[in-house]
Formats: C-alpha cells, structure tokens, sequence
C-alpha cells in the first residue's frame, strides 16, 4: 500500500476547507462532517479524486439522535440526595404506541452516515450528514456516486424516514408491505405498533394493535466517573491487576 | 402471430433454493430474466433496535443469530467495536482463541455453503459429504461453548472460558458399537485442542473429496462457468467484499489488510480468483478451507505451548470469577452491578469490521457513555450483495439464476436483521 505522505484530516482540510467540519479521529478512522448541500459534491470528489480514491462506500445508515445522553435513573448526586430507584423517562423499549414521547424540536435530528472505504490507500472514512428539516429529513442521494448506496438508502428511509431526494427507487424494503411508521425512530415502541394474526373466521390476515406490555428491566444509566474514563490512571490500574493475575497463575503453577 | 410479452413471477419465498426466505421477483422474457427484484425484510427482527434497550453484553446472543452460518464472526465484529470504544485489548490468548474460532467458523460457513450450493445445482453427494464434517465442528462449538450453533462465547474483554481439557466422546448405542464407535472416538481421547487438530490434520483429505466430486464435474462446470460474471469495477460499485470481491480478481482480505486478533501473526495465503463467475467464486471458497485449514493448525500449536488466562482481570466491565465472588465483597459487588446494570461504554463512535466468511461483517457502534448502546448498525455482507442480484442476473437463464443466488453465499439472518 503506497501512503499518502500527509494524513487524511489535512488532506481533507486543504481540499474541501468549510465545507466540511473534521470530527474526532477515533480507532483510526476519521469523522467528516458534511452539509445536506454539499453532500453530493464532497462524495464524488473524495471518490473520484486520487488522494481520496475511495472506491466504495462500505455502509450507510441513519441515526435518530432524538433522547442521545438521556438517562433514566439519576446517578450523579445519588449519594447526596439519598437512593431513588425509580425510573425516570422513557427511554428506548419503555413505551408503548399511545404513550410515545413528543419529538420536540431537537435541531438536527436525523444524520445520515456513511462508510467509505479506499482500497488504494487502505483507509476508511466516515462521513455524516444531517437532515435540515426534523419534520420531513432531506438528504440527497448518494446512488449515482455509488451503486451500493441504493439499498442502504432504502433501509434508512424505511426505517427512520429520511428521504434521498434523487433515489431511483424508494420503496420500503425492511419492513411489511403497507406499514406505516418509522420504526427505528426512538419515539417509535419497541413493540411496535400492530401485531399480524391469521383470522380463521375471516379466513385472511389481519391487523390488530399489539397486546404485550414494554417491558424492559435495566435503566439506562449514564456514569462519567473516573472508572469509565480510560487514562492513564485506569490503564495502570489494568496492568497491576494483569501482573498480579499472572503471578497468581505462576504460583498456581509452580504448586502443582 | 400473437404478441408475445414479459411475464412475472415469483421465486419464493418458500422456494428451497432461496436459501431462507427471499422472495425474488422475476420478469422473464421466456425463459430468460429481465428484471430481478427482491423483495426481503420477512425475518427482519429489529435487532439494532433491541440492543438499543438492552445492557452491552445481553446483545451478544442476537449476533449469533444474524448470520446463523457463521456465528462467531459475527460476535467478534460487534465485541471489537465495544473493546475499541472501551479502550481494552484482550489478552493474547484469546485473541489466538478467537483467531481459530474465525477460521473453524469459516470452514463450517463454507463447507455448508459447498453443500447446499451443490444441492441447488443438482450434486447431492456433496451435501452428505459436507454433514459428516460440520457435525465435528459442531461438536467443537459445543465443547467450548455449550451450544452447537449460537455460541455467544465471545465477551468484551476475552474468550467467556478457556478451552476444555476434555473432549466428550461418544457412548455406545444400537447405531455406534464395537469397531464403529472407536473409530468415531479416536480423535476424543485427549483435549479439544487435539481434537481439533486431528481434524485439521486430517481434513485437506476431505475437501480432496469435495473436489473430486465438484471441480472437473463437466455437469457442474456447465452450471457455474461464465455464470453471474462480476467484474471487478462492478464488484467495487456494488459494495462487495469478501469471496465475492476475491472471486473478481481484486485482492482484498481485511485479515491481511487491516488485520485483527492474531492474524498478523499466522502465515497463510489469499486465493483470487480471474474470471469473477459462480465457478471462481467456488474455487476461490474451497481454497479458503485448505487456507482456514492450515491457520487452525498454527493456532493450535501456539495454543498447547501458551497457557494463560482468556479474559482481562477489568472487574469494571468483566465480571470476577464465582470463587473470587465467595471470596471476596468487591468482586460480589463488582457482579451484581454487572448483571444488573452493566457497563458504561465512553461516549463516541467506532466502526469494527472482521473478514466473516461471506464478506465484510461491520459493526458501526455510537455510545452516549450509557449502559446501553445508543445505536448499532451491523454492515451485512450479504445485504450489499444482494442488491446487486438485478445487475447478475440479467440476461441469464432462470435455472442460473439459482447458481447465482447459492454463490451469493446468502443467509438471511444477516440480510434482514
């Protein structure tokens, strides 16, 4: 693999200057962001063009960041206030159709996100873009750049609505024929909406709203004390643990 | 003379040749495609969904049950993504583990492909064949894990145990007695690592079995030569990877590429094929065995001289052994939470791929820094392969087009998710 002397995060920046917002690098793979207008023209520059060279595109889904970093049990000042072991909220699998939460007016909802792949260079990429309007996501579509995009376009608007304008195709794919909803989208249950039965009576299937109740156990907690953060301190603490299991294990071998 | 038009028609979903429940619908003109357009989603489970509201680790159980051909691999995309977002590495041990168990799933995920490929194209010897086969790997599985298919034996952090020292025999019944049952025992004596290589060992014999039925077979040449040709533009166009990219001629292999657990480490080699057709793609298959093969057995011999623990000692995110639990409040206190409630994954974002034995099997992972996942998304190879199903089939014969779908190498499990 012939590596390109500067790093992808330059190359990007000097190419495609505030048209595209760098993210985090994260395990090697960079984060572009990207605007809805310049969506189309970032994709087949870093397609077509030899530094970027990426010949195909891996992956494409949708993220509906409606509730991202919502809790539903209080951690942080448990100690001080005392225990509380109620749930608080409704977060994925704890509401049913009738009681789904109000969407709000969360700014930039839905993202589209996608994984390039350059064979050339031997590197990924992921770029995301966000929806402008939450009421009716639309993002354009990546087909014409890659073939591979028209399946996994279908599947993000079945399942959270987003419509790629310029799509030759947009049928639902995942989901029942003449279904209605998003179902992916957090304010849709995770029961669901209708259950499907065969009706001996009426000799055809039939739609009926679901019976089961949502049931999920564990809150969702979010922790950010130091136990979670691995730095140095953690990491450290992980090494001292090792040796002392692998001295265990040496002692334990040279009893036997 | 009468007009003659295209006609519809329906392939599957209870078609057996469909390889699950696949509907196709077909536009023919005689006997020849048009038009093929599949209709999938009917064994959609929402599983990105349900891991959404679960705890990290109780998704892995729904991995197993994507591609249910491949277990493991699958597993180990989805507890890369949580190790890399956690920032651990597993000890080597296991990742030496994990590499074996890769390649013991690739055998097992080919070995039933060659035989219900060959059952679609009319070769039924192969299939027994092949059964004879999967059932020792199976039995693998089920030494380590317990179970025969949906292992869930991969952990973040590890391996869920080491391997075992003994591998279960058969007992005697009215059909395995005398001469026979020691014969199936033979290799049953010691552990499951000399099980394992036994088979290794012994199992180039048997894919020379396969071949001698299959690759000079004029009647399976006739069915799979210059049938679905992928070229390899189309093959990048079309998001393949895996078989079906190596098949084209382009050598890609993320084992090699960008590699994972220990295959930096073991020597092996990446079969291409030229002509990207039904017949390079099952040539290209039955050398991954030989090659899956040769990797199991320098798993095994680093394994026997390596013992070690398969799991980190992070009681944050790897719950304590029930002797250190009795022994010790911390350790206790340390599973309760974990079973509880689990762990929290620092927020960001991860894509962690593995070569699966049908292709590229991602795992794109967002944490908010929550005990639960806030969203996963599984990059199914099959999935990507079988929106190019239109553009290979065209212009063929409906009998090829079952040839084309086999050497798909679809499941779909992982297609509809």
């Amino acid at each position: 693999m012939n590596e390109p002397a500067k790093p992808i995060s330059e190359l990007l920046k000097s190419r495609f200057g505030d048209r595209v917002s760098l993210g985090s690098s994260q395990n090697g793979i960079m984060t572009v962001e990207v605007d809805t207008g310049a969506w189309l023209e970032v994709c087949r520059a870093l397609r077509d063009e030899d530094e970027f060279s990426f010949e195909q595109l891996t992956d494409l889904c949708g993220i509906d960041y409606l509730s991202y970093g919502q809790e539903e049990w209080d951690t942080e000042d448990a100690s001080t206030e005392g225990f509380g072991r109620g749930v608080e909220g409704m977060g994925p699998g704890r509401f049913s159709w009738a009681d789904r939460p109000e969407a709000g007016d969360l700014k930039q909802r839905f993202g589209v996100v996608a994984h390039l792949l350059s064979f050339r260079h031997n590197r990924r990429l992921r770029v995301r873009c966000y929806a402008p309007d939450e009421g009716m996501p639309i993002v354009p579509s990546l087909v014409e750049i890659w073939s591979s995009a028209n399946w996994y376009e279908r599947e993000t608007f079945d399942l959270y609505g987003v419509v790629f304008e310029g799509h030759p195709d947009l049928r639902r794919i995942m989901t029942d024929y003449g279904f209605t909803g998003h179902p992916f989208r957090k304010d849709f249950p995770l029961i669901g909406n209708v259950a499907v039965r065969y009706d001996e009576q009426k000799k055809r299937v039939v739609y009926e709203p679901v019976e089961i109740e949502p049931r999920v156990g564990v809150p969702r907690v979010l922790r950010n004390d130091s136990r979670y953060n691995t730095d140095e301190l953690d990491q450290a603490a992980d090494a001292a643990a090792e040796e002392i299991a692998a001295q265990e294990t040496a002692a334990g071998e040279q009893e036997d | 003379m009468a007009e003659i038009r295209n006609y519809t028609m329906n392939f599957g979903p209870q078609h057996p040749a469909a390889h699950g429940v696949l509907r196709l619908i077909l536009e023919m003109d005689g006997e020849t495609v048009v038009r093929a357009d599949p209709h999938v989603g009917l064994l959609h489970r929402a599983t990105e969904k349900l891991a959404e509201s679960k705890p990290f680790n109780q998704s892995i159980g729904y991995l197993d049950r994507l591609d249910y051909m491949s277990m493991m691999c699958n597993e180990h995309a989805y507890v890369r993504a949580i190790e890399e977002l956690l920032g651990i590495e597993p000890p080597p041990r296991a990742q030496y583990i994990r590499t074996m168990f890769d390649e013991i799933t690739r055998f097992s995920n080919h070995l039933l492909w060659i035989a219900s490929c060959g059952i679609d194209l009319g070769a039924m010897t192969v299939f027994l064949y092949a059964f004879r086969e999967r059932e020792m790997v199976m039995d693998m599985y089920e030494a380590v894990s317990g179970a025969r298919m949906h292992a869930a034996y991969y952990r973040p952090g590890g391996v869920y145990r080491d391997l075992p020292d003994r591998m279960a025999p058969y007992k005697e019944s009215r059909w395995t007695k005398g001469k026979n049952l020691k014969r199936r025992n033979e290799w049953r004596e010691g552990s499951l690592l000399d099980f394992i290589e036994a088979f290794a060992k012994d199992v180039p014999s048997k894919i020379d079995e396969y071949e001698t039925l299959l690759t000079n077979n004029r009647i399976w040449k006739q069915r799979t030569v210059g049938i679905g040709v992928v070229s390899p533009e189309k093959a990048l166009q079309l998001g393949c990877s895996g078989v079906m990219l190596r098949g084209s001629g382009i050598e890609w292999d993320l084992r090699k590429k960008q590699p994972y657990a220990m295959y930096d480490q073991v020597d092996f080699d990446i079969p291409v094929g030229v002509g990207g057709d039904c017949y390079d793609r099952y040539l290209v298959r039955v050398e991954e065995m030989r090659q899956s093969a040769r990797i199991i057995l320098q798993c095994v011999d680093w394994l026997k001289k390596n013992p070690g623990h398969v799991m980190l000692k992070n009681f944050k995110v790897i719950p304590p052994t029930r002797e250190e639990m009795k022994d010790d409040m911390e350790a206790l206190i340390h599973h309760f939470k974990l079973f509880t409630e689990g762990y929290c994954v620092p927020a960001g974002e991860t894509y962690a791929a593995v070569e699966a034995p049908k292709g590229e099997f991602g795992c794109y992972l967002v944490s908010d820094g929550a005990n639960k996942p806030f969203r996963v998304h599984f990059r199914a190879p099959g999935f990507a392969h079988l929106s190019g199903i239109n553009e290979m089939a065209r212009g063929h014969m409906l009998a090829d087009t079952v040839a084309i779908i086999s050497t798909l190498d679809l499941v779909f499990g992982e297609v509809d998710r």
